[in-house]
């Protein structure tokens, strides 16, 4: 889109430009979104597999900045089923957190619009299509059917409010209806102490700055969980944690789930933490995945050059190296994408081919995706033998 | 918090001790001095005494003689005890005269005020909540203009506008010329048509600082995590705005609202000069540049009063907005 000088700098001209273009795109979106009373069918769906909670199909998400169109999302497609939990990995930058965000219609608007594709949520009884849905119906489904878990426990909560109050607002907002106040105080000391916090009733009282981080990431696990929700996406949970902490929260996250039965979107890039928690794993890179499958396939037999490289980068207790190995290179900048394999100019296992377009996705077993040219027709054999050689 | 009040009570007199010494030292050194410029206009007159023969003279009468310490000490031991002595210029006791032009003003600024928090507050949360829009450019390109323009200049055009082309409201001055024949009700319409301009002046020029203060406060708070959070439990926008956001930007807007208590006492000079209104900005300036001690003493250490006490003020209401900066 943005065709930049020799400097690399934008003209005033150039920039004028895209601004000018931006608006149109986004106004257009916009306008789209802000129509009164939507009727139901325009966002009525259905599921594929009835026994997905949420099914990503081809999701585009691009930011319209004033550099150019970031395509944070391009063309991500994988299941979430019921009762299991996806793991999403990658590095910084790569569409996860951008992902979680258009399922939960949370994008930074204007800027950040849902393009193309669609994402169904399964409500049981029937399916949204929640790239459609309008703002309305949205509220009534976001801590509800779909909640998530951020990343900063110490920034994700209201300085001014008591913690009980923060709590209470979800209950009474989703689950309220008929129930007094002293209810919905009860339920909330309950998730409170669902979550391992002992004191519940004095935390009740508190203001978050009188807990720890490990504390108010608990907190905002209850503020998630407080709707017995289908889906939780938990962006990147235990990140700001440390490790003991890290541990019993995951603990937390995984007895809580088999206890509401609820599927998890776990974003993280730890892949420590992944093959802890997930069930199935989404490896994404500039914005596009590059490899799915079971966590088993992922960690036994990564096929992407680029999980090859995660999972070489990671340490091994008890395995002495000098240098831990580190995949070469830095992501591509967002704004002018290649037409080619986007990890091609990292990729220590190039072929000819990886010149062509974005290969398209190959599936090396029932469950088990990869996009590479290395697995195109022939070239299986071939690749099986580079991985011996490594 | 108790304990916190009384200390900071203690601290501020320390203060205020400090302050009013300082005062009493400048006007002492200032180069306008009220017994010159009188010892020398009664010397004019014909077979009078000789100009240093009547200099002496009100020295010792207006108390000037005394050194500077002793001399401080004397207003001090009258100002504890409620006695602020005669001003010079107006030669009637310095509370009286405080007493007939401070309230005045004061009912300027405070309209000025109060129609300053009334317009900016919502109108930059507005502008912050709507970022980029035609609605925010048209705000904040409001606001830079009233900061921008000098207060001489924008009153001087709202004159030219609705006093001289218009005819709305008066020119300049508090009545007018029928005031006495008027009843209460028409005489209380008068002043305040009189009163229209000035406060208009007052608060263009100085609501702009306040809104984009107020705009950007509540763009930090919106792009805050917790802000992400309130919207992913589905709160509806209002909510999450005047309920959640708001709260949040209330705590640096208090700051600013404790702090301007003693504005509203100060007086607006140059507004008041402009239309002719005999406030306290005018009368303070006044005594001021005649050299009149006694009454700028009393102004100068009752503003000193209202700042230390705004500030006191605005912790006391900074630990009832936050919770972090209360103390047990």
């Amino acid at each position: 889109m943005a065709k930049k000088n020799a400097e690399g700098y934008l003209s005033a001209k150039e920039a004028r430009r895209i601004a000018r273009e931006n608006r149109k795109i986004t106004n257009a979106f916009e306008k789209q979104r802000k129509r009164k009373k939507v009727p139901e069918s325009e966002y009525l769906t259905e599921m594929h597999d009835a026994g997905n909670a949420v099914e990503f199909d081809n999701l585009h998400t691009y930011f319209y900045t004033d550099e150019g169109v970031v395509k944070s999302v391009d063309g991500v497609s994988f299941e979430v089923p019921i009762g299991k939990t996806v793991g999403v990995v990658g590095e910084s930058g790569c569409g996860k957190s951008v992902t979680s965000l258009s399922l939960m219609q949370l994008l930074q608007r204007p800027q950040g619009q849902v393009v193309e594709g669609a994402i169904r949520l399964n409500l049981g009884d029937k399916a949204y299509d929640v790239t459609k849905v309008p703002n309305e119906k949205m509220q009534e489904l976001r801590g509800n059917i779909v909640s998530m878990i951020f990343q900063e426990p110490m920034t994700s909560l209201n300085p001014v409010f008591r913690i009980g109050d923060q709590v209470d607002e979800v209950i009474a907002l989703h689950d309220g209806e008929g129930k007094s106040k002293a209810e919905i105080k009860e339920r909330t000391i309950e998730l409170l102490k669902m979550v391992g916090i002992a004191n519940s009733e004095g935390v009740y009282r508190m203001f978050p700055h009188e807990l720890s981080g490990g504390m108010r990431q608990r907190v905002c696990i209850a503020i998630a969980l407080a709707c017995n929700p289908r889906v939780i996406i938990a962006d990147e949970p235990t990140t700001a944690l440390d490790v003991t902490i890290q541990a019993q929260v995951l603990d937390l996250l995984r007895n809580l789930k088999e206890k509401i039965n609820s599927s998890i979107m776990f974003i993280t890039h730890d892949l420590g933490v992944i093959a802890e928690m997930a069930d199935y794993v989404v490896v994404m890179y500039a914005g596009r995945i590059v490899e799915k499958g079971t966590a088993d396939e992922i960690f036994s037999h990564p096929a992407h050059p680029y999980t090859i490289g995660l999972m070489a980068s990671k340490p091994v207790v008890g395995q002495k190296v000098d240098k831990l190995y580190s995949i070469p290179g830095k992501v591509p900048n967002p704004v002018n994408m290649p037409n080619y394999c986007y990890f091609k100019d990292r990729c220590e296992m190039c072929l000819e081919e990886c010149s062509g377009e974005y290969p398209r996705e190959i599936q090396i077993s029932p469950t088990h995706f990869v996009s590479c040219y290395r697995y195109y027709d022939g070239k299986q054999s071939d690749a099986d033998k580079r991985k011996g050689e490594q | 918090m108790r304990k916190f009040i009384v200390k900071r009570i203690l601290l501020s007199i320390l203060i205020l001790f400090c302050v009013t010494f300082i005062i009493y030292a400048l006007m002492r050194a200032l180069p306008t001095s009220f017994v010159e410029s009188m010892a020398m206009q009664l010397a004019q007159a014909p077979g009078s005494k000789p100009y240093n023969e009547w200099l002496d003279q009100l020295n010792a009468a207006y108390g000037l003689d005394m050194e500077l310490i002793p001399g401080y000490l004397t207003w001090l031991k009258g100002a504890i005890v409620g006695n602020f002595g005669d001003s010079w210029k107006y030669s009637m006791p310095v509370l009286q005269k405080f007493n007939e032009v401070i309230w005045l003003s004061f009912i300027m600024g405070g309209i000025a005020f109060i129609l300053e928090l009334i317009i900016a507050i919502p109108l930059g949360v507005i502008a912050a909540t709507k970022q980029y829009s035609k609605a925010d450019y048209a705000i904040t390109a409001g606001a830079l203009l009233g900061i921008s323009l000098p207060t001489f200049f924008f009153a001087t055009l709202l004159k030219l506008a609705f006093a001289v082309n218009l005819k709305w409201f008066e020119l300049s001055g508090l009545v007018s010329r029928d005031y006495p024949q008027l009843d209460a009700w028409g005489q209380f319409l008068d002043k305040a048509n009189h009163l229209v301009l000035p406060i208009a002046t007052l608060v263009i020029v100085s609501v702009g600082s306040l809104m984009r203060y107020t705009r950007t406060n509540m763009l930090e708070v919106l792009n805050s995590d917790y802000i992400r959070t309130a919207r992913a439990k589905g709160l509806s926008e209002r909510k999450v705005i005047y309920h959640h956001a708001f709260r949040n930007t209330l705590i640096p807007l208090v700051t600013i609202v404790g702090g301007s208590l003693p504005g509203l006492f100060s007086g607006a000079l140059i507004t008041e000069t402009l239309f002719s209104i005999p406030g306290i900005g005018f009368t303070s300036y006044t005594a001021m540049t005649a050299g009149d001690i006694p009454f700028s003493m009393f102004y100068m250490t009752f503003l000193a009063v209202l700042t230390l006490l705004g500030n006191l003020i605005s912790d006391i209401l900074y630990a009832v907005v936050d919770p972090r900066v209360r103390i047990a």
